[in-house]
């Protein structure tokens, strides 16, 4: 069930539209920032999202990791409030607050009890235009997403593989490099690159305030006037350079070696997302595929190469079509006891061979279906999703609006689209395969002293 | 803990903290004795057409004996087969109507979970299933041999990341002989030695009714509910709840222990049991922790470590009650060579809060963001879902939620003082540290 929850990320739509009737609101103020308010009445409680359109997939090299080091220098002062005192006065509020990066956006959030939205729009309003970057703070901050990035990577060797095949896997798209930036980059990074970074992206005609939960919209937008309105545009604000990939010429290969208990495989496809398709049901139905192979516990991978097969230990398959540029369809896999990496890879690859000669059974897309109307269901448990949603499609430039079309547009695809996807794009001119081959571990013996406390060794 | 699925990479987003998320009016929590036996706790949640529902049974590791990973696999194999049906049928037959069935197990509990939509041509074929899974797993060998070998690849997954190996060593020396010390998922030698009967005498004898306690919430009404826990429980054997676990025996003695780890990180953690559900002391230490390490970025570890001196990503302290003394956890990762300095700033920080106490300013901003921040515990019927399952499960008062603000306010700082001073023992923790090694 993870895999098409994860696959289904990106969706809230018609039918819980209708059976909870949410209602989103859209406002634009006079400087640029877009505001939308998803009203959810049912706990007393609001989420506050600041969206920027800004990520890893807008750097270049040399700086790479730039706007996740400044998600982090966020935290740390304007000249209103000290470093750290944001995170004080949220928690003052009762309030629960972070920040994420990804590729193609910086978002900034609190989770508050209803009546405190102001506290947040004061804040991140205040931190839009007036952070202070100071270096003695950047200084120690960059020594901590270094130490992140060995916790999330360098010593885990299957995202340190993810890391290997996505450089290779594109050759110009700015989507080869990690978002957390190359170790290189990190210990390169100046506060002046933080500095450009920041007053290139950080405007109100760069970002969307989302807002979910027991609020009125009129009224949030009277707020947000009051907060964000005074806040001056940045006039030359151009997108990014599209760096788009040029077409694949064969098929590509990595190994990774590292210590390591476990092989494992990585595979992607070059793909289209919902916002470069040539047409739109073609990242539909790359979602439904994508359901086929690992939608589930009844879903092939899993049945058939897991469980009836016995070839792999444990599988997995996934899309995302909410990307801003084009993406990768992936599959990945670990050989179960006494078979090999070869076999791996000679099933997923049988695997997508017959989703390309044979069209998937109605029983699937009927298990698909019944998926995606209740998750739609389902996410509405959470106005944070929710949020994340519509922050989502509208930072990528697909605009919230596109949201209540999932259910239907997943409904309406035919077993014969899913194989035309499957022939167009799961092929060996838009495959890359990347090995990661484990090196001996160097184990020692433990040691054990009684009594001491000393970390001398 | 088990088997889980990898998760791919690909929609990575890297928050600036690790944050644990923690939980207005309370719900209005119902309460009975089904007729055959089970403990329900029930929400009516209409605001969406949805019934989530747990079933928990007192079935953790903690009733492994010496075959450690026991219960952690009969929990797993549920689903894997039952009556006449196969993996992929019982699979078909939630999926194909959009409901989601989980099932776990930890140290004190083995449970299964089921989301629904509300509506009968939805939710009964899947309560259905879900009956049966409970009732009548088959638990067939050549099921059993298959994830048997997938427990196994797992554990040795377990072995090329820093942290799981601290934290199985990290049981090890806190617990000793309790059965707290185990892992869930057993050890290598551990599951090779199982075999599926074992997994049927597990379930025969703890999946039972009597040892059940059920969690519902949402759009249903209460005969509804009352209903449908009949229908999921009246064919379990009636069994018994098995005797309240052993006490955890105190520590007497700090003990170090070094793991070496080609990692490019070194893992720390520290601690000993700490405090149980029920505990007295619970809402004290609870309050107490949070401006010491549990509070996210907005506390003393994180100042000292990572803002301070920008020595980790994460750092942390927590009390994890179970139904005996749970740990008392502190932790962080930094490069190799800071680790020594490390831990020294995080033995450092706890002395100093422990000798000096919690200031004033610490205890106000704390209680503020305990109190105020409780509207968020149980904004959805999730978040709803899991504080019914804690309740039920450790019989706790069902007035938990309601008085839960109270509490908090009604602590002073003197109680903190003493109660941390007699509730942490900085003379006698465990510390486990993994890497240096590359």
């Amino acid at each position: 069930m993870h895999r098409l929850n994860r696959a289904l990320l990106m969706c809230a739509g018609l039918l819980s539209a209708q059976l909870v009737g949410a209602s989103i609101s859209e406002y634009r103020l006079d400087n640029g920032l877009k505001l939308v308010v998803q009203e959810d009445h049912r706990a007393p409680v609001v989420v506050s999202q600041v969206w920027y359109k800004v990520g890893s997939s807008y750097e270049t090299n040399g700086i790479t990791g730039v706007s996740h080091v400044l998600e982090h220098m966020m935290f740390k002062g304007t000249s209103k409030f000290a470093p750290g005192e944001f995170s004080r006065i949220i928690a003052a509020h009762g309030g629960r607050e972070n920040a994420f990066t990804g590729r193609d956006y910086t978002a900034y959030f609190q989770r508050l009890e209803k009546s405190r939205l102001k506290v947040s729009f004061e804040m991140e309003a205040d931190r839009m235009r007036g952070l202070q970057l100071s270096d003695k703070e950047f200084q120690k901050e960059v020594k901590v997403v270094m130490e992140e990035r060995r916790l999330r990577t360098e010593d885990k060797p299957e995202s340190f593989t993810y890391e290997q095949f996505n450089a290779v896997a594109s050759m110009t798209s700015p989507y080869r490099t990690p978002v957390i930036g190359w170790m290189d980059d990190l210990q390169n990074m100046d506060i002046r690159d933080l500095d450009t970074w920041y007053k290139r992206w950080y405007a109100p005609n760069n970002a969307t305030v989302v807002v979910a939960g027991d609020v009125r919209a009129d009224e949030v937008y009277e707020l947000a006037k009051k907060y964000f309105g005074p806040l001056k545009p940045s006039p030359g604000l151009l997108p990014p350079k599209p760096q788009t990939e040029p077409a694949q010429k064969g098929l590509r290969r990595l190994q990774v070696k590292m210590p390591a208990q476990l092989p494992y495989l990585l595979i992607g496809y070059a793909v289209p997302s919902l916002k470069v398709a040539e047409q739109e049901w073609e990242a539909y139905a790359l979602e439904v595929l994508a359901g086929v192979l690992d939608g589930g516990t009844s879903a092939r991978l899993a049945t058939r190469l897991v469980r009836e097969q016995g070839l792999l230990s444990s599988s997995g398959a996934g899309y995302s079509l909410a990307t801003r540029l084009a993406g990768m369809f992936l599959l990945e896999g670990v050989p179960a006891q006494g078979h090999s990496i070869r076999e791996v890879e000679d099933a997923l690859l049988k695997e997508i061979k017959s989703l390309q000669t044979e069209s998937v059974s109605q029983q699937e897309l009927d298990r698909i279906k019944a998926q995606v109307v209740a998750s739609n269901v389902y996410e509405r448990d959470s106005i944070f999703y929710q949020a994340m949603q519509v922050g989502t499609y509208e930072t990528i430039g697909l605009g919230w609006k596109r949201l209540d079309e999932y259910v239907e547009k997943i409904q309406a695809v035919t077993p014969e689209q899913v194989q035309m996807v499957a022939k167009k794009y799961l092929i060996d001119d838009r495959l890359t395969i990347a090995e990661l081959v484990p090196q001996p571990m160097d184990k020692k013996a433990s040691r054990k002293t009684a009594g001491g406390s000393h970390g001398h060794h | 803990m088990g088997i889980t699925k990898m998760i791919l990479r690909f929609g990575l987003i890297l928050p600036a903290c690790l944050v644990a998320l923690q939980v207005s009016a309370a719900p209005d929590i119902q309460h009975w004795t089904s007729k055959h036996g089970a403990h329900v706790y029930y929400v009516h949640a209409p605001g969406l057409p949805i019934v989530d529902l747990q079933i928990t049974f007192d079935a953790g590791s903690a009733r492994d004996g010496k075959q450690s990973g026991l219960s952690s696999m009969t929990s797993h194999m549920l689903g894997m087969g039952a009556g006449n049906l196969d993996a992929t049928q019982i699979a078909q037959r939630f999926e194909g109507v959009g409901a989601e069935f989980g099932h776990d197990a930890d140290r004190d509990r083995g449970w299964v979970k089921l989301r629904s939509l509300s509506q009968k041509k939805w939710l009964d074929p899947a309560i259905e299933t879900l009956a049966l899974v409970l009732e009548k797993p088959t638990f067939a060998k050549a099921d059993f041999k298959r994830e048997q070998k997938r427990y196994l690849i797992s554990l040795k997954r377990e072995k090329q990341n820093p942290g799981k190996i601290a934290s199985r060593a990290f049981y090890k020396a806190a617990y000793g002989d309790h059965p707290y010390a185990q892992m869930p998922n057993g050890t290598e030698q551990s599951i090779k030695a199982l075999t599926a009967d074992d997994l049927k005498r597990f379930h025969k004898r703890y999946y039972v009714a009597n040892n059940a306690t059920v969690a519902i919430v949402g759009d249903l009404d209460r005969k509804a509910a009352a209903k449908l826990v009949d229908t999921l429980i009246k064919n379990l054997p009636a069994g018994k709840r098995p005797a309240p676990l052993p006490k955890v025996p105190e520590l007497t003695e700090a003990k170090t222990i070094r793991i070496s780890h080609p990692s490019s990180q070194t893992h720390v953690y520290m601690g000993h049991p700490g405090t149980y559900r029920g505990d007295p002391d619970y809402f004290v230490t609870y309050l107490g922790n949070h401006a010491l390490g549990g509070s996210g970025l907005v506390s003393r570890l994180s100042d000292e470590v990572r803002e301070k001196r920008g020595l980790s990503y994460s750092v942390y302290s927590y009390f994890g009650p179970l139904a005996r003394k749970g740990l008392f956890q502190v932790g962080m990762q930094t490069k190799n060579d800071q680790a020594d300095l490390g831990i020294k700033v995080l033995r450092q920080t706890i002395r100093d809060y422990l000798d000096k106490g919690m200031t004033e300013k610490e205890l106000v901003a704390s209680r503020k963001n305990i109190t105020g921040g409780f509207p968020l515990r149980i904004d959805s019927n999730k978040k709803i879902l899991g504080y019914l399952s804690m309740i039920g499960f450790y019989r706790l008062p069902l007035t938990y939620l309601d008085e839960f603000n109270g509490k908090i306010e009604a602590i002073t700082l003197e109680q903190i003082h003493e109660t941390l001073r007699r509730r942490i023992h900085p003379e006698r923790m465990v510390t486990v540290i993994v890497g240096g090694d590359k």
